[in-house]
């Protein structure tokens, strides 16, 4: 069940959608072939239904937008960073669990 | 028998909670699937799978992971996404305390949670995870075309895995602290004819070497008490597992000093009524099928002892 909380992005929207956000954003950097990544979904959809509106959830295919990943580094997926006023806040890499999302995400909001 | 919300709950959804969730939905128990994720467990990390009866093609781990859960599916199996922080098993009524704060009780439950991938424990690993760092083959392969790479270890997952990696790194040097490999011959085979793939033997990561952008090398150490450096963009640390076990009541249950949870050949635990399958358990063989089996063999002594419960 995908939520239509979470919107995707691509590298020539990351400005606008995520940078220029008035809310924290959180951005998931995902894969098709990376089966953890398939794993957090559900997790993603749900934290994407209770922070409506106070934090964007977004996603971002890796394999369609080079650009983005490479600017920030990222060498291994899922990796979720969350940005707040257009900056890294925190990032986790890993199919972690609810509590540690939600952790994460309590330090913008 | 005081009242319970379930006759079982099932705790983690890989082959072997899958396997047991599909027996106890077929005998039409009352019975529950505990998964913090989405269900799969370690086989989602893991490329292809080629040792998995009945598919003589070969399967991709998360295809298969779909098919389990879907024969599950089709026989209604109740699932739950959340995770089990602590349990109480040592009462009739077994009590599971979950993230939310909501409570379940189970007059039997099956504990398959599992376990994840072993740390070398050096200098460098936590901080450069995902800069570098990985446990997942799978998953950050595609990040290191045309790169120089290491891989630790020497069992089959390792060699496995540094196989699947020759796909994108354009060197691949396997580390391993003995002068031979664990892994099956056929992959040792695979492995010994590629030749983007270098064996380091007798050798140990000392420490991970990186700088903003991420892991710049590694300082070996070898048996002979010399030391030298391998200039890498990434290593995948494949040194076999550990124990899913920081939510369990490991002064209730018993374990074996690694911390895997001691079973007989019917699954059961030292509690009454509290089983364990697949890797989380004490054994030799982790492998998918023995995962599967074992949920199979714990859903039914579950199912006996409901049958013998006063």
């Amino acid at each position: 069940m995908a939520s239509d909380k979470v919107i995707h992005v691509s590298d020539s929207e990351f400005d606008s959608k995520v940078v220029k956000n008035d809310l924290p954003c959180l951005v998931d950097f995902w894969a098709p072939w990376c089966g953890p990544c398939k794993a957090i979904g559900p997790v993603i959809d749900d934290l994407a239904a209770e922070f409506d509106g106070r934090v964007q959830i977004a996603k971002m295919n890796v394999d369609d937008n080079p650009a983005t990943p490479g600017k920030f580094g990222i060498r291994a997926i899922p990796t979720l960073i969350l940005f707040k006023d257009g900056e890294v806040v925190d990032q986790i890499t890993g199919a972690v669990g609810k509590a540690q999302l939600n952790e994460l995400i309590n330090k913008a909001v | 028998m005081q009242q319970a919300d379930y006759q079982l709950i099932i705790v983690g959804g890989g082959p072997a909670g899958l396997t047991a969730g599909l027996y106890a939905a077929r005998a039409r128990l009352k019975a529950l699937l505990l998964e913090k994720g989405a269900t799969g467990g370690q086989v989602l990390i893991t490329d292809w799978v080629d040792n998995y009866p009945a598919f003589p093609e070969g399967v991709n781990g998360f295809d298969l992971i779909d098919k389990m859960t879907a024969h599950v599916d089709r026989f209604d199996l109740e699932k739950k996404f959340s995770t089990v922080t602590s349990l109480d098993l040592a009462q009739d009524v077994k009590t599971l305390f979950l993230e939310n704060g909501e409570q379940l009780t189970g007059q039997t439950v099956i504990i398959c949670t599992g376990a994840k991938p072993r740390k070398i424990g050096v200098k460098g690993e936590e901080e450069l995870r995902g800069k570098g760092v990985s446990y997942c083959a799978t998953c950050d392969g595609p990040f290191y075309r045309n790169q120089e790479i290491a891989v630790v270890g020497g069992g089959n997952t390792a060699i496995q895995e540094a196989i699947h990696l020759t796909k994108f790194a354009s060197k691949i040097t396997v580390i391993h602290r003995r002068d031979e490999l664990r892994a099956t011959k056929i992959l040792q085979e695979k492995a010994f004819a590629e030749k983007k793939i270098d064996f380091l033997w007798n050798a140990e990561v000392s420490e991970i070497v990186g700088g903003k952008t991420g892991v710049e090398s590694l300082k070996i150490a070898h048996k002979d008490g010399t030391t030298s450096s391998l200039s890498v963009t990434g290593i995948f640390i494949l040194i076999g597992i550990e124990p899913n076990n920081e939510i369990l009541p490991l002064e209730q249950l018993e374990t074996d000093d690694n911390g895997f949870i001691v079973t007989d050949t019917e699954m059961c635990t030292n509690l009454p009524g509290v089983y364990a399958a697949g890797d989380i358990r004490s054994k030799k063989s982790r492998q998918i099928i023995n995962a599967a089996g074992e949920g199979a063999t714990a859903e039914l002594s579950a199912e006996y002892y409901l049958g013998h419960l006063e």
